[in-house]
């Protein structure tokens, strides 16, 4: 079973390395959406304290929606994704791997470029590793719930906007739990550790009936 | 093996097929056949277990799609209008994934070989997207080549193929055919079988003809 998964992430990630852009898309739109604020805003220390938390949380929010849509569309396209429905395999596990591929390759440079985001906007060093924990316990659950969206608008025309409502009102949990974490960091750091925990609750949640969810929407799609 | 009982289908509003029954015995070529838009690949994708159907049952081995579930499509291949290749991938690199979705561990030696039989020995490294239409499906089509499944669920694969690839195909499912195994498949032309049973259905009448070749 696990060779299955194994082999859709190898593959996925074969892929991203030989098209590149995907990957880097993503991850410039993060970093251009966060600096355009401290342009705007003005560079007052204070300010930019108390708006990083929520401003890199947004943008790490769409950032992870930017690649969603083509989550399992281009395997739609050309046909593979039939024939991952026509295996032994349960599809569950095949989502899983593809969730996985998606998030090593959207959400991970996230988490690994977040200390460099937290110094423009002052943020202390105990922030920027609050910031990194909640990101990566956070971005696995936007890439799952996103899953979900994504099997359901597969084939839509316009399916990409009606994706961000779908799914962006799903992401407000992460959003308050993940920003609420790197604030109150700057505070206590022992206070940090609800956050954390509702967090990985959260994920523990998507990573059981995410892929379920998913898998059955994909099955109506090519129906 | 394969029992179809009172299937009926409805895309929309119009009825596609409409109290459809056919069983199928091992070593049986089934000719699906109509005109364009009568429903064949419906059908077909009905007999993978990709559709639900309005009424009726699909039997294998005597238990229902339902109840099998995953189960089911250890025996089945499906090849449909897709070939299901990615194009930044190479030949090899996508039978490989194929090979594994399926359920079977294929050595290079294994996958280059069957390049070679299907006529495309030496462009198992190009990336599919440098290939041809018909070379595209000559890679699909290798995956006959590297799956045990008794039953072949094909549909229109000869489209795009040349002489010899078509007469190549004819005599693979012959083969296929006369083991023991199952074809399922549409198609514009005619076939014609070695050996082996080819059972006809018709969707724009919907009657099954049964035709014995000799042996």
């Amino acid at each position: 079973m696990l060779t299955v998964v194994w082999c859709i992430l190898e593959r996925d990630l074969k892929l991203a390395l030989r098209r590149r852009t995907d990957v880097l898309t993503t991850l410039f739109f993060f970093i251009i959406v966060v600096s355009l604020f401290p342009l705007g805003v003005g560079s007052e220390q204070a300010l930019l304290r108390q708006l990083g938390p929520g401003v890199v949380w947004v943008a790490a929010l769409l950032a992870s929606m930017l690649a969603l849509e083509r989550l399992f569309a281009a395997d739609h396209e050309d046909g593979t994704l039939e024939q991952m429905l026509l295996t032994r395999e349960p599809l569950p596990l095949l989502v899983i791997a593809k969730v996985l591929a998606h998030w090593l390759l959207t959400g991970l440079p996230l988490v690994l470029i977040a200390p460099l985001v937290a110094l423009q906007y002052h943020l202390p060093a105990i922030a920027a590793l609050a910031m990194m924990v909640a990101l990566l316990l956070g971005t696995p659950i936007l890439s799952l719930i996103g899953a979900i969206g994504a099997a359901l608008t597969l084939g839509l025309r316009g399916g990409g906007i009606l994706l961000s409502l779908l799914i962006l009102p799903l992401y407000i949990p992460v959003l308050i739990y993940g920003a609420g974490a790197v604030t109150v960091s700057m505070i206590a750091w022992a206070d940090t550790q609800p956050y954390f925990l509702l967090l990985g609750a959260f994920l523990l949640l998507a990573l059981i009936f995410a892929p379920l969810a998913a898998a059955a929407a994909l099955r109506i799609a090519l129906e | 093996m394969l029992d179809v009982l009172q299937l009926s289908c409805r895309r929309g509003e119009r009825l596609l097929f409409d109290d459809l029954s056919f069983q199928l015995d091992t070593g049986t070529l089934l000719h699906v056949r109509g005109c364009n838009g009568s429903g064949k690949t419906t059908l077909l994708r009905a007999l993978c277990g990709l559709l639900r159907t309005d009424q009726g049952e699909i039997r294998w081995r005597g238990q229902t799609l339902q109840s099998l579930a995953e189960d089911y499509y250890q025996d089945v291949l499906y090849f449909g209008h897709l070939n299901g290749l990615k194009g930044d991938l190479t030949a090899v690199e996508n039978l490989r994934v194929a090979a594994r979705l399926a359920g079977y561990r294929c050595g290079t030696g294994a996958i280059d070989q069957a390049l070679a039989r299907i006529g495309l020995g030496g462009y198992g490294d190009l990336p599919c997207r440098m290939l041809s239409q018909g070379q595209k499906k000559r890679v699909a089509l290798a995956r006959l080549l590297l799956t045990n499944a008794p039953l072949w669920i094909l549909d229109e694969p000869f489209t795009a193929l040349d002489v010899d690839a078509v007469a190549w195909l004819q005599d693979h499912l012959a083969a296929h055919v006369s083991a023991g195994g199952l074809v399922v498949l549409t198609t514009h032309q005619e076939v014609a079988l070695t050996s082996g049973q080819i059972q006809r259905v018709d969707l724009d009448n919907q009657k099954t003809a049964s035709m014995k070749t000799p042996c």
